[in-house]
């Protein structure tokens, strides 16, 4: 396991070498967008109002504080499940030159097709730490979408050392998850085979 | 705004009375205490995995949870973004003087500590499909009462139930050929789908009844008790104890990136079953599993068994 400290915009060299199970800390631009924002750009075919190109988003719907005067406060932030939007990744990374999606849990094999093919990674935010998250969030520089409501709309954030993130799937189209489920569903088949003897309760 | 909103929830502060007002009051509290500090019991365990776990970046997953939480309660911020669609799992005495106004302060509590909190605004109109922008809506929150007897007392669980854990719960009826068999085929199959996603570790809540809507209730009530707490029949006692295990033994590691546990544990809650029916169901609740328990008597006084030491 290596550890990178990245910055954004992200080149294609930047993340050539980093595989799955690396740790990876962001700086820079990251973007809120979820189900909705995947579902507009995608399906609808309607222009993304903030430009990620090169830069990150999240699978996220975070707690947000309305200042008044346009102005957002980060209160919680942490992963949504990313398989939901695995439907559109692949186009999504396609069409809007995307590098980093930061999730949680596994992807399937269109968002490996698209980071292999497009140079681009998937990475997991250790969920449910939206506090910790909220604190590497130094401020909300735009709002877009926000007609979508509080957790589907696009937050765009400026962070520093946001993570810990660890790599799902990498350039290769490597997939962690993938790896782990074949193990995970092994053992899996082993324990049925173990318990199903002692619960012969229906006699 | 970028785009005007055109469609809106209508909600008016309901009229209460004195006392139900400070029912809600309490419990506008108790809301917002939930969003940010783990129960004694949920708490412990997370302790104890914390120490299992000796890979590094497993380590590293377990440290930034306890430093999670010790912000959250230090800045009073909700733990997680997903503040959940509130429920309720109420047993009230009928003679609990405010039965009456129940659902109104139930859903003025989660109104106010929605603001409060701030807790995420997570209540879509279904069909209209348009956020509220409230955190309720029609049938959020939802509430299962049951009266139980002729006392003046009420008892409520309180319940943030994540979007990406407990409420995508799974429920089906199989045949009695088979079997408990079946049972463990059901939940085990959910752990390696389901449950790498859904935020371990996880503490599992295994429905056992008659029909899904009966299994299912029973698997959100079996995520009500305390992980340390046993089922009292002993056949079902040991079902949890092999599935504890059993899932352990997969090892899906925090957040499902492999590691030495699973679980906080499980627990099965069973009704009887009709003779051609055996339902069951899995709920999941994740590692922040942001359930409370709130006593009051008839004067409103209170206890909150999974806080100790908490007063609102």
């Amino acid at each position: 396991m290596k550890t990178y400290h990245l910055t954004t915009p992200i080149s294609d060299d930047d993340i050539k070498d980093i595989r799955v199970g690396d740790l990876v800390y962001l700086n820079g631009s990251m973007t809120c967008a979820r189900d909705m924002v995947h579902r507009r750009f995608v399906e609808q075919h309607r222009p993304l109002p903030i430009d990620i190109a090169n830069k990150a988003i999240m699978h996220a719907g975070p707690i947000v504080k309305d200042e008044g005067n346009g102005k957002y406060k980060m209160v919680a932030i942490g992963t949504s499940t990313s398989m939901r939007m695995e439907k559109f990744e692949e186009e999504f990374i396609k069409q809007s030159h995307v590098k980093l999606i930061i999730g949680k849990g596994g992807m399937g094999p269109g968002t490996e097709r698209a980071c292999k093919k497009y140079k681009a990674l998937h990475l997991i935010y250790p969920a449910g730490n939206a506090v910790y998250g909220g604190l590497h969030v130094n401020e909300i520089v735009d709002a877009k979408w926000t007609d979508l409501g509080m957790p589907e709309a696009m937050w765009s954030c400026d962070v520093s050392d946001f993570g810990p993130l660890i790599v799902s799937i990498d350039t290769n189209g490597d997939n962690l998850f993938t790896k782990n489920k074949v193990i995970f569903n092994e053992r899996k088949e082993a324990e049925i085979k173990k318990i199903q003897k002692q619960v012969k309760f229906i006699q | 705004m970028d785009t005007a909103k055109t469609q809106t929830y209508d909600y008016t502060e309901p009229v209460l009375s004195a006392k139900g007002q400070r029912m809600r009051d309490i419990l506008t509290d108790y809301v917002v205490m939930v969003s940010h500090r783990l129960p004694d019991d949920i708490t412990a365990k997370l302790q104890e995995l914390q120490k299992v776990e000796v890979d590094p970046v497993q380590k590293l997953f377990y440290d930034t949870m306890m430093e999670n939480q010790m912000l959250a309660n230090k800045l009073k911020r909700p733990s997680c973004q997903d503040t959940g669609a509130l429920q309720f799992f109420v047993k009230c005495g009928a003679k609990f003087p405010l039965l009456g106004e129940l659902n109104d302060i139930l859903k003025d509590a989660v109104y106010r500590a929605t603001k409060k909190a701030p807790l995420r605004t997570n209540a879509l109109q279904s069909f209209d499909e348009f956020n509220t922008g409230l955190n309720i809506g029609d049938g959020i929150p939802s509430v299962f009462l049951q009266v139980d007897g002729n006392g003046s007392d009420i008892q409520m669980y309180v319940y943030m139930a994540g979007g990406g854990c407990t409420l995508p719960g799974e429920a089906q009826v199989l045949m009695p050929g088979e079997g408990y068999e079946g049972v463990v085929r059901f939940v085990m199959d959910r752990m390696t789908s389901y449950g790498v996603n859904a935020c371990p570790p996880l503490l599992v809540g295994v429905g056992i009844g008659t029909s899904v809507e009966t299994a299912a209730f029973n698997s959100k009530m079996a995520l009500m008790r305390r992980v340390d707490s046993q089922n009292s029949n002993a056949n079902a006692a040991k079902l949890e104890h092999l599935l504890e295990d059993g899932i352990n033994n997969i090892g899906l590691g925090p957040q499902g990136i492999g590691g030495k546990k699973s679980v906080y544990g499980v627990n099965v809650v069973n009704t009887a079953r009709h003779p051609s029916d055996l339902g069951v169901a899995v709920s999941t609740g994740c590692w922040s599993h942001r359930r409370g328990l709130i006593k009051f008597d008839e004067d409103l006084n209170y206890e909150l068994p999974y806080n100790k030491g908490v007063e609102l």
